[in-house]
């Protein structure tokens, strides 16, 4: 992979601060969003290829780019990078003067981490540039974005991001942005907009922000936001990709880079936000956003990028009344109904008494008569037959709607799906001519689960004959396993909704939230303030505990604290299990936890902890009859493990911690250890694991503990002795 | 002022943090600043925003007693005055409780005795009314307490510390408070409440501001706070805390109507409630944010929100308050200095006060910024810089007194030196005693030679 560096054009890495001056805006398109949110439809076709009113969505984000005076595009490319860069190599973008689009592709990058580290690979950027994923849209000047970024770097050479902001209140009821996404809360700095804190997929049962009391301390003021929403649009110096590659396990650009920068601040980085009022900027994050954003569209709010204005890829459209968009050559039956804020593309063909409300249909369609179509996405060469009705769906190229079928909300068929005549899809489901894939699958992040295939075809076999465990299963096959599902002649599965995520369809959906949700959700805000409330008033108000703020707030916080630690904790067994099954290198198996800390902000001491806790679960869940089993089980799995216990003991400290954690693990998790306390504690010893000093201050912080916590020193009496007398010795 | 509001301050009784300095003579109230108690300056604040009935609620009989002496002495037709006692150590709270049948008016202030400051306190009764607020806190700038004038002794004082004192949260308009964290909890991180911020959407964190202890209340839910919550104590640290974090779901009942009673206008409050969730989904213009979350609600429970607001004095305002031996120094330093229109005195034109009856020796020189009180006499080649002098004080040859307070009837023997030290009545400090950021207890002997640094030098008790 070291191979392109030395092919780099000379005379773009010099030196010289004039010359670096003349470098040309550049930009970073990560045509992939590494989630799985537009599935089954990327499965087929990449998220930035899917049409947003008739245009491809990567066409909006390189438009914009354009406009605001970006020179030179990389187009970062992974996940059906072929389609993406045929696409390029066919649009206009290739012939545009001053601006240049260079797809970078990746076959093995499954993080917008691994992205940025390639590009930094590359070496092509070479001073700061525009950040964004291809499912942005946006109509924002950067001029003056770049001008305060370029201006707090001559100050502050670690002012190495701007991220772009724009106000919108999350609903207070779903605690969602009209985009769909989680709420946000950022704590920002009034005079210098750095920001200070970011926190995104709140956990809504935590009733509090927690803030490093520090902020304060060098601030005197601080604004806390939940009415901000992150456009992913962020201007970055070049040390950002240098960043990446130092911390190799950054992988989201928010969740690790952001947070990394805010919480471990080694070197000082700092992140500023910039503000915008007036102009659009908006990612298309799930189908709630690709709905919303849709609407914007329509709704002009994002003019230029209307699609009565041509620009590259757009097709001339004509605006009539009432927000009404048609293409050229559509035959309307007059009997026909077009309502409002409605876009129809070229070619189509809509039959009489059809009514269509709020909803896009795309090129070359033929709806038939009496069709109901509301609020919904119907894209190239559609086939709906008469009488069908759609509520809030998508509908993807190529699909046919039998006679009399019905789409109820928040329904996505993708691409050649055939519904069978008066066949009813249930709310919120998601059909494909591809099988689910499996769990494991899924929970990569990825767009696509294979992106080497070439074409469509091909990679729709490659895709069903993984998925299926290799078991052939071609598409005549699957047409006969799946008529029972859609109808008489369906084609296509309908996807179990995902366990977890089944809760929260309704929030990502296009269907707008049914009532009863809503209710159902400010029920759940009531007891969401219950609980804000109660952990700090429960002690004062039961009148037993004397209402010392002090001793509330301590108790508050370990609660909150709890939650993590637990969560971390089985997150950290999980890894170690599966490093031990799948006998995974020590070494990564340390990156893997070195992620979950920093995700989790938790010391080395909860690390130790943990994997201690994991590898004692281990070793009593091995077969065993005896206790010296068991104690032989414990001796191999340290043995086998101890280099990476060992490289979470930096010191005495978390030592100590193990010992705790040892005791808690006798008393609760695993009692069958507690006999072996001290043969076990002795081996730890023995192995260099714990230090003399460690178990001995142990000792000593028990001392005034309650006898039922001295149950283990007791039992240890014997060891400790012999350690001492040995120290004695010693000196 | 015809607003019916009833004001309560609360002097404390002989407070132990600030042991030397109180005795059984001079309780908390009754320590002097610019050599007049320090009760009196909120009592002349009080009158000047024409707020004329008072209770005056002292901690203990004895201390009860000498205050309402003074009191009725100073204040005798000039203000309508009722001392109270209330039995020691129960709190800020508990003395409000003590004193509950007296309340009758539909807002209380409270205030504490111990505030030198010049912020009307009828502007906070006049924000609480316009909000209808069930508290309204002053909050003031923390204290840039001591010289501004650059190289001088007392900017060393700031060096102790830096002034942290709250933490708040207001909302973008400044008039509502949302989050208070005090004392302890300022050590720890800032735990801020998701559903105010989501209430309001932006809120500000400041360190800057300190609560005053200032408070203007409504009587009705104070009263049942204070019945309900029977282990509250202090009303800063308790009461004011519970009463911000419980706002957007209030257990106070709405003048007087318990909670649970007022169900009779839910039908039509829920044909509202719809309307406005539609508002608040589709993100349209917001109302206040409190009404916003009480009538955001889409179901069978009504949710009901008080509002905590703040008035927050400007920041040439002078705020202090004398609860600790270092602000006793600092607010003493500040009223003979910058603060000195708060003296009530005026100021000769060498920027000192120096009673007509005072003798000073030859040489002797008082310096700017200094007081030295009615029938003191010094010796020759004294120099007295930035302190206060009481009255009826003899002070002897070639003495210095830097930066310090002295009480009345103290003795100074000949070649004293004495900085950043305060001087209780009736101290005798023999000769060449050298003090240094000392407390001499009243009526304490100092023998002659004696050096002392950073101490604290009082009688044994009993």
């Amino acid at each position: 992979m070291g191979a392109p560096k030395k092919s780099l054009p000379k005379a773009l890495s010099s030196d010289d601060p004039e010359e670096l001056a003349r470098v040309p805006l550049q930009a970073v398109l990560l045509a992939d969003s590494f989630t799985t949110k537009f599935r089954p439809i990327t499965l087929e076709r990449p998220k930035v290829l899917l049409p947003l009113v008739n245009v491809s969505m990567i066409e909006y984000a390189l438009a914009w780019l354009e406009s605001a005076g970006v020179e030179e595009v990389f187009v970062f490319c992974c996940a059906h990078a072929k389609q993406v860069t045929s696409y390029i190599e066919n649009s206009q973008w290739r012939s545009q003067p001053n601006f240049t689009v260079t797809t970078i592709e990746s076959h093995n990058s499954v993080s917008a981490g691994d992205a940025l580290r390639l590009i930094y690979e590359r070496n092509v950027i070479h001073g700061d540039f525009v950040l964004i994923s291809g499912d942005t849209l946006s109509n924002m000047s950067l001029a003056r974005a770049l001008q305060d970024h370029k201006d707090r770097r001559k100050k502050d050479s670690n002012a190495v991001m701007t991220m772009i902001i724009k106000r919108s209140k999350p609903s207070s009821a779903t605690h969602q942005s009209r985009l769909g996404t989680e709420e946000l809360f950022m704590a920002i700095d009034p005079v210098t907009k750095q920001l200070l804190y970011y926190e995104e997929n709140a956990n809504h049962l935590k009733g509090t922000l927690s803030l490093d009391k520090m902020l304060l301390v060098d601030n005197s003021s601080i604004t806390l936001h939940n009415d901000m929403q992150d456009c992913y649009i962020d201007i970055c110096s070049p040390e950002v990709l240098s960043l990446f590659t130092d911390n190799f396990d950054y992988q989201h650009l928010r969740r690790h880079f952001v947070k990394g920068l805010l919480v471990d601040d080694i070197m000082g980085y700092k992140i500023f936000t910039h503000e915008i009022h007036s102009s659009y900027a908006a990612r298309i994050e799930n189908y709630r956003s690709y709905d919303t954003i849709s609407k914007d569209i329509i709704q002009r709010w994002t003019y230029p990028l209307v699609p009565d204005i041509l620009f590259p890829g757009n097709s001339p459209t004509r605006l009539d009344r009432q927000g009404m968009y048609r293409a050229s050559e559509i035959q309307l039956s007059r009997s026909a109904k077009v309502g409002p804020l409605t876009v129809i593309g070229s070619s189509t063909v809509v039959g009489s008494n059809t009514t269509v409300v709020n909803s896009v249909i795309g090129k070359g369609c033929t709806i038939g008569s009496n069709v109901l179509i509301e609020g919904s996405y119907i894209w190239d060469n559609v086939i709906i037959e008469d009488g069908c009705e759609l509520r809030h769906a998508i509908v993807c190229d190529g699909v046919i709607m039998k006679s009399g079928s019905r789409l109820e909300p928040g329904v996505v068929l993708s691409f050649k799906v055939v519904i069978g005549p008066n066949f009813v899809v249930p709310p919120y489901s998601k059909v494909s001519l591809h099988q689910q894939p499996t769990v494991e699958d899924s929970d990569e992040e990825l767009e696509y689960a294979d992106n080497s295939s070439d074409t469509i075809h091909s990679s729709t076999k490659g895709q069903v004959d993984k998925l299926n465990g290799g078991s052939s299963s071609d598409l005549s096959e699957m047409q006969q396993q799946s008529i029972p599902e859609l109808g008489l002649g369906g084609m296509g599965y309908i996807w179990s909704i995902c366990e977890g995520c089944h809760e929260e369809e309704w929030k990502h959906s296009v269907a707008p939230i049914p009532p009863e949700k809503l209710t159902e959700i400010t029920r759940a805000i009531e007891d969401d303030l219950d609980i804000a409330n109660m952990d700090r008033n429960a002690p004062a108000s039961s009148g037993e505990l004397k209402p010392d703020t002090q001793v509330d707030s301590e108790d508050d916080e370990n609660e909150d604290s709890r939650d993590d630690s637990v969560y971390f904790e089985k997150e950290v067994e999980a890894t170690f299990l599966r490093a031990v099954n799948e006998n995974i290198k020590v070494d990564h198996v340390i990156l893997e936890v070195n992620s979950l800390r920093l995700s989790y902000n938790m010391q080395s001491a909860d690390c130790a902890g943990a994997i201690f806790y994991s590898m004692m679960r281990l070793a009593s869940q091995l077969s065993h009859s005896t206790a010296s089993e068991l104690y032989k089980n414990v001796g191999s799995v340290v043995g086998k493990w101890r280099k990476l216990l060992k490289s979470y003991l930096p010191g005495k400290d978390e030592e100590i911690e193990v010992i705790l954690k040892f005791e808690e693990i006798c008393l609760e998790s695993a009692k069958e250890l507690s006999p072996l306390f001290t043969q076990i504690l002795h081996f730890l010893y023995d192995k260099e694991i714990l230090s003399e000093e460690a178990i001995q201050d142990w000792e000593t912080e028990k001392a005034d503990a309650d006898e039922s916590d001295k149950i283990f020193v007791k039992q240890a009496e014997k060891f400790l002795q012999w350690l001492r007398e040995a120290s004695e010795e010693e000196e | 002022m015809a607003m019916d509001f009833q004001v309560v301050v609360l002097a404390g009784g002989y407070s132990k943090n600030l042991a030397p300095l109180v005795s059984k003579e001079v309780p908390k109230a009754l320590l002097p600043v610019a050599n007049r108690p320090v009760l009196s300056y909120v009592l002349e604040l009080l009158e000047q925003s024409n707020l004329k009935d008072l209770i005056v609620v002292v901690e203990g009989e004895d201390a009860a007693l000498r205050v309402g002496g003074w009191i009725s002495g100073a204040y005798v037709d000039r203000l309508h005055v009722e001392v109270a006692a209330v039995p020691e150590d129960i709190g800020t709270a508990g003395a409000l409780r003590a004193i509950a049948h007296h309340l009758t008016a539909k807002d209380i202030l409270v205030l504490s005795g111990d505030l030198v400051s010049d912020v009307s306190p009828g502007a906070v009764a006049a924000a609480h009314r316009r909000h209808d607020a069930v508290i309204t806190a002053m909050l003031c700038s923390v204290p840039v307490s001591g010289l501004t004038e650059p190289g001088s002794a007392g900017g060393k004082d700031k060096s102790k510390k830096p002034g942290r004192y709250n933490i708040i949260g207001l909302d973008p308009s400044k008039q509502f408070l949302l989050h208070i964290a005090t004392s302890a909890e300022l050590e720890k991180d800032i735990r801020v409440q998701k559903s105010v911020v989501r209430a309001v959407g932006e809120m500000e964190l400041r360190a800057d501001l300190m609560d005053a202890h200032v408070y203007a209340l409504k009587r009705s839910a104070l009263l049942e706070i204070l019945e309900q919550k029977d282990t509250f104590q202090s009303l800063k640290e308790d009461l004011l805390p519970y009463l911000v974090r419980s706002q957007l779901k209030s257990e106070i009942p709405v003048n007087g109507t318990p909670p649970g009673e007022e169900n009779g206008n839910e039908k039509t409050g829920s044909n509202n409630n719809q309307i406005l969730l539609s508002r608040i989904l589709s993100n349209a213009s917001k109302p206040e944010f409190h009404q916003l979350h009480e009538l955001g609600h889409y179901g069978d429970t009504t949710r009901r929100t008080h509002k905590c607001c703040v008035y927050i004095a400007s920041e040439s305002k002078y705020c202090a308050r004398l609860n600790t031996i270092q602000a006793f120094s600092d607010i003493n330093r500040d009223v003979t200095g910058e603060a000195n229109y708060l003296s009530g005195y005026t100021f000769s034109s060498h920027n000192n006060i120096i009673h007509p009856s005072v003798e000073l020796g030859a040489k002797t020189t008082v310096g700017p910024h200094c007081m030295v009180g009615e029938g003191s006499q010094m010796g020759d080649k004294c120099s007295v810089k930035r302190s206060v002098i009481g009255r009826h004080c003899r002070i002897g040859f070639n003495v210095k007194i830097v930066n310090s307070v002295i009480m009345n009837h103290v003795t100074v023997g000949d070649g004293c030196s004495i900085h950043g030290s305060v001087i209780c009545s009736n101290v005798q400090l023999q000769e060449r005693v050298v003090l240094k950021d000392c407390q001499v207890g009243a009526g304490f002997v100092v023998v002659s030679g004696g050096e002392y640094k950073g101490e604290s030098l009082a009688k044994k008790e009993k």
